[in-house]
């Protein structure tokens, strides 16, 4: 909590001490070091689950910094070169050959847009785990899918950039979706194409939301979410609330400052994560045609869809919710009720404060019907994501309607059984080993 | 202000007004930014027609052009693929072309001007993809063992006979749109325009 109450820096006569103070006069500069610092108390019982959100952050860093420098050299273009090759896909492979380290800074940039999502979906899953977005967490949780939304679009902005085939027909399938919506559907798409089909219009207003719009939105969430959570602390692996035990100072018994001991906590996570991520840059960038497509290495082809399309691993679990709504409702055409379906199965997650009725927070207290829920939940989140990989088949579609149910019924079912489930006590102050 | 003192209702009235006139400002000023993302004129303008030779074209075979960007599809259809139409009538969602995914000369049977010759968008109306041609019957290329030969869309799996009418519970809500053509001569097709021959 960025608390105005810090008292105004003194110095202690030394040059560096008259400069702080001359700062601090003028900028609160000891009040945030302190508010979000040195004397921001987080519960003293974070494990391995709390090392995603600053993992997240460094990977934000990651992809803001690589992104920079891409686009020194990348070129939003989709007319012809002379060797007949669209100028924005030459432009990528420019960067790869010819560029000094541009391979370097691209595949940090494509292993970075993965990294981002395997760390973001692990950062969820610990807030479902530990009910970290229930009361007074609501908005940080809120916050959270916003910047997980501004995520999906500027991953699937990015993903039209090198102009491959994938990029191509991957971006025709989702602005499609638009013109699923009833009245206004065509027109609007044509509005997002700003062409009758996607083309250099697209691509270059696709680069501009990518590389302006969304970053700067993002970053702002990023902030907003900080500044909720700084101002009603972190929850923990307990779900129990340590501002109810304090010190006669005010300071949380079960509370340590953020800096130093988190800070050095996190860097370990980081050094951890940085070690993994460049086993994948240096030595299988593609990640087995997941994080970087096969097909993706063939120039836009607007004449001839790629004999199978699927999009990136991290979108695949909402793909196969579109495909599995294969049935007319309402005299409304199917395909509707596939974005739909694909728009609930994300905007669903926001409404997770108000649907867990139930009395404790952290999975370490609550009872088995819960426990199934989310087990099958992961199970299903899996599985929908692996066929959302594969092409269609009648099986595929009839198990991914399955998964589809049993993914919502997770959801819309909570108000009740996260009521009627067993519930051990919770302990006063958190458990720590 | 302390809650002793009146509200100054002049004062307010006037300020209320004066948010409501930038109000209505700010969003005008949406106007421009939000046209700017519409199709340009030059875009607009490349919606030229294209004339496409089938003298070459071989019973059985199909032909791919660019029109307006997309893939329009020219099929030279045997009297045996022919035959497949009217036993599909029954499986496909639209068999009577009803939708308006065609113009007035092609509502019929075999969705086309001349029998045989199918002139077709190339783009599944689910979401946008291009459907491969799976013409060989049977499981030849992938298909089940009653797959009368058509188009399957690699995307979401949705079918289209051979006459572009899509199967019943598949992704895709219409049959495969039908441009506007026309016969210049018995071989050569325009596409995109219709003034006199239809």
């Amino acid at each position: 909590m960025a608390n105005t109450n810090f008292e105004k820096y003194k110095s202690d006569g030394s040059l560096g001490g008259n400069l702080l103070e001359w700062v601090d006069a003028r900028f609160p500069v000891t009040a945030l070091w302190k508010g979000h610092l040195s004397e921001y108390y987080a519960p003293k019982n974070f494990n391995f689950w709390y090392f995603f959100g600053s993992l997240a952050l460094l990977v934000l860093v990651i992809q803001i910094v690589t992104g920079i420098f891409l686009v020194m050299h990348y070129k939003p273009d989709a007319s012809l070169n002379a060797a007949g090759i669209p100028v924005a896909f030459a432009s990528v492979e420019y960067i790869m050959r010819d560029v000094p380290w541009g391979w370097l800074v691209r595949y940090m940039h494509s292993t970075g847009a993965s990294a981002f999502f395997i760390v973001v979906y692990l950062h969820m899953f610990r807030g479902m785990l530990y009910g970290s977005y229930r009361k007074p967490r609501e908005l940080i949780w809120v916050f959270g899918v916003l910047i997980f939304l501004m995520l999906m679009a500027e991953a699937f902005f990015g993903y039209l950039l090198p102009w491959g085939q994938m990029s191509f027909w991957g971006a025709q399938v989702i602005v499609n979706l638009f013109s699923a919506i009833p009245l206004i559907g065509e027109p609007l798409s044509i509005w997002v194409r700003g062409d009758f089909v996607i083309g250099d219009a697209t691509l270059n207003r696709f680069f501009s939301f990518h590389v302006i719009a969304i970053p700067l939105v993002l970053v702002g969430l990023v902030v907003a979410h900080l500044m909720a959570l700084h101002e009603v602390g972190s929850n923990n692996p307990d779900g129990v609330e340590i501002k109810n035990k304090k010190d006669e100072k005010g300071i949380p018994l079960d509370g340590i400052p953020f800096h130093p001991y988190y800070t050095v906590k996190d860097i370990v996570g980081v050094v951890v994560f940085l070690m993994v991520f460049s086993v994948v840059v240096f030595f299988t960038p593609e990640g087995g045609g997941y994080f970087l497509e096969y097909n993706n290495f063939f120039p836009a082809d607007p004449l001839k869809t790629p004999p199978h399309i699927a999009p990136v691993w991290y979108f695949t679990p909402y793909y196969s919710v579109l495909r599995a709504m294969v049935w007319n409702f309402f005299g409304v055409d199917a395909k509707f009720w596939g974005v739909v379906g694909m728009g609930a199965s994300v905007l669903v997650f926001a409404f997770l404060p108000w649907l867990d009725r139930s009395p404790v927070k952290s999975i370490r207290y609550r009872g088995p019907i819960y426990k199934s829920f989310l087990t099958a939940f992961v199970i299903c989140f899996f599985v929908l994501g692996y066929l959302g990989t594969q092409p269609p088949s009648y099986w595929g579609e009839k198990v991914s309607q399955v998964c589809t149910v049993i993914y919502f019924a997770f959801f819309l079912l909570m108000p009740w059984y996260s009521k009627i489930d067993k519930y051990k006590p919770e302990p006063e102050r958190v458990t720590w080993k | 202000m302390s809650n002793q003192q009146k509200v100054d209702c002049g004062r307010r009235r006037l300020i209320v007004a004066t948010a409501a006139v930038g109000g209505v400002g700010a969003l005008a000023v949406l106007v421009p930014f939000v046209s700017t993302m519409l199709p340009s004129e030059r875009a607009k303008a490349a919606g030229a027609p294209v004339e496409v030779d089938i003298s070459k074209l071989e019973p059985g075979q199909m032909l791919t052009v660019e029109w307006r960007g997309k893939p329009v599809w020219i099929v030279n259809r045997t009297q045996a693929m022919l035959d497949t139409l009217p036993q599909l009538n029954g499986e496909v969602a639209d068999p009577q072309s009803d939708r308006q995914q065609q113009p007035e000369y092609c509502k019929n049977q075999h969705r086309s001007i001349k029998p045989e010759i199918l002139v077709a968008v190339g783009i599944c109306t689910h979401l946008g993809c291009s459907p491969s041609s799976k013409f060989k019957p049977g499981v030849d290329e992938g298909m089940t063992p009653d797959w009368k030969g058509g188009f399957l869309c690699p995307c979401h799996g949705s079918t289209f006979d051979l006459a572009g009418r899509v199967f019943k519970a598949k992704p895709a809500p219409t049959n495969l749109e039908i441009p506007l053509h026309m016969y210049l001569s018995d071989t050569r097709i325009l596409i995109g325009e219709d003034k006199k021959g239809a």
